[in-house]
């Protein structure tokens, strides 16, 4: 299957299993909001364009905006952790093209440091903008610090089980065909 | 002008993602007050066809509990039927009482609709519920929507055959209730903090509050008929600075689990506030 494929069956995947399953999940604390979307475009594959990447943000929030009647708030998270994984990706990366000689962000192709990194990284920031939107009009620190907290804890433990449930297998490519 | 092309050619990918956050953000601060946006209108079209699917499926593992409440709903209304109350007969005659037929529907103030919710949110910050009725089918945009239990919203937009519902649980959500011992009246909203609970105020201290009073809707209410449960007290939060309690509540409507709603139309609101706009005006 082609990558582009790939991508298309994990954007409806991901938006079904966010709006109709973990949305449903009866609120266990007012601090937890379980979040798992966002992987896919953690998931995305290196050789993505940076414009695109900034795009498939804007179009993938946007999607799920339209199921919880918020246009634009799950948008500007998503565009944000789009437009500065390419930093990240570089700063992280450790064995020299890496980047080239695997498909997409992966322990595999990363490292299990790098990659945690980065995962923990790019949720934070998803996490703090999305609840800082939020809390815009009214807010009390503690209560935004918090939730920012609780709501990663339960993102990052959301994305262990879903890495060690869907493994990705990762094809090392050279570049001397 | 050459230097022009050149930034933007260099900053490209920058200048997007600036142009992706302002529109998001546009979006987001917009929607607020003008949530009527027709393309709005499309989503709901068809984030609604979505839900209804899914729900057909949910459905099935609330059935136990939705039946509950209607079964207890109709003891309810069952209870309250004429043919209940009988007093000693002491009529001579027997009189045909012509007013309780309104055949014209000029007695009538309230109409009731149902309406089966296909979609619901209870973790956000600000909830909404899509239900499987829209304006084809009579449901218009500031109508009033209750539960068997309990209220549930306001309607705020409407398709041809899905409305959204701006549910208690919305920071800008604000229902007149009252005491339902006293018949105090005070403002039920929500802080966002937690679903399980919403906010009351102007509630003055003289009034005397246990745990567990019943608050409804007050008859100041343009949406709502009065006397259907809000919720219940479960704490008073006593402000040493201000004259008044400020009430969490438990909500009579068990947001998560909610299968049917009905939806109220008042139908001499407009006539009221066309009224009471006038009067403003004049002065």
């Amino acid at each position: 299957m082609s990558e582009f494929v790939k991508n298309i069956i994990r954007f409806t995947l991901f938006i079904l299993v966010q709006v109709f399953v973990l949305f449903q999940v009866k609120p266990l604390h007012q601090f937890i909001v379980p979040y798992l979307y966002f992987l896919y475009i953690l998931w995305l594959p290196f050789n993505t364009p940076r414009l695109g990447l900034t795009f498939t943000g804007f179009v993938f929030g946007l999607t799920l905006d339209y199921f919880t009647q918020t246009p634009g708030l799950h948008a500007a998270a998503c565009t944000l952790i789009a437009y500065v994984r390419p930093f990240l990706v570089n700063i992280l990366i450790s064995q020299a093209g890496a980047d080239q000689n695997y498909k997409s962000p992966s322990v595999t192709s990363m490292g299990l440091a790098p990659y945690a990194t980065y995962v923990v990284i790019l949720t934070l920031l998803h996490h703090t903008y999305l609840v800082f939107l939020e809390w815009l009009e009214f807010g009390s620190f503690l209560y935004f610090f918090g939730k920012v907290l609780g709501t990663t804890g339960i993102s990052l433990l959301l994305i262990v089980v879903t890495e060690l449930l869907f493994f990705r297998k990762q094809k090392f490519r050279t570049n001397t065909v | 002008m050459r230097n022009i092309f050149l930034f933007i050619r260099r900053y490209f990918n920058f200048l997007f993602f600036v142009l992706a956050q302002v529109i998001a953000l546009l979006f987001l601060f917009r929607y607020n007050r003008f949530h009527e946006a027709a393309f709005m209108n499309v989503a709901t079209e068809g984030t609604g066809w979505f839900g209804s699917k899914y729900d057909n499926v949910q459905y099935y593992f609330n059935l136990k509990k939705t039946n509950e409440d209607l079964a207890k709903e109709n003891e309810l209304l069952r209870n309250q039927l004429l043919q209940n109350y009988s007093t000693p007969d002491s009529n001579a005659k027997l009189v045909r009482d012509s007013i309780p037929v309104d055949t014209l529907g000029n007695l009538r103030l309230y109409a009731w609709r149902g309406a089966k919710v296909v979609n619901n949110s209870v973790s956000l910050q600000n909830n909404y519920l899509t239900i499987h009725r829209g304006e084809k089918q009579g449901v218009k945009k500031d109508m009033g929507v209750i539960s068997p239990t309990g209220i549930v919203g306001t309607v705020i937009n409407t398709s041809d055959n899905y409305a959204v519902v701006m549910s208690v649980l919305h920071r800008q959500n604000r229902v007149s209730a009252k005491m339902k011992k006293s018949g105090r009246v005070g403002t039920v909203q929500w802080d966002g903090e937690s679903p399980l609970y919403v906010t009351m105020i102007n509630v003055p201290k003289s009034e005397i509050i246990a745990k567990g009073d019943s608050v409804v809707t007050s008859q100041y209410s343009y949406l709502f008929p009065q006397g259907i449960m809000v919720g219940t007290v479960s704490e008073i939060v006593d402000d040493k600075t201000s004259n008044f309690y400020t009430l969490r509540l438990k909500p009579a409507t068990d947001f998560h689990k909610v299968e049917y709603v009905t939806v109220v139309e008042n139908i001499h609101k407009d006539e009221q506030k066309k009224l009471e706009e006038a009067t403003k005006k004049n002065q």
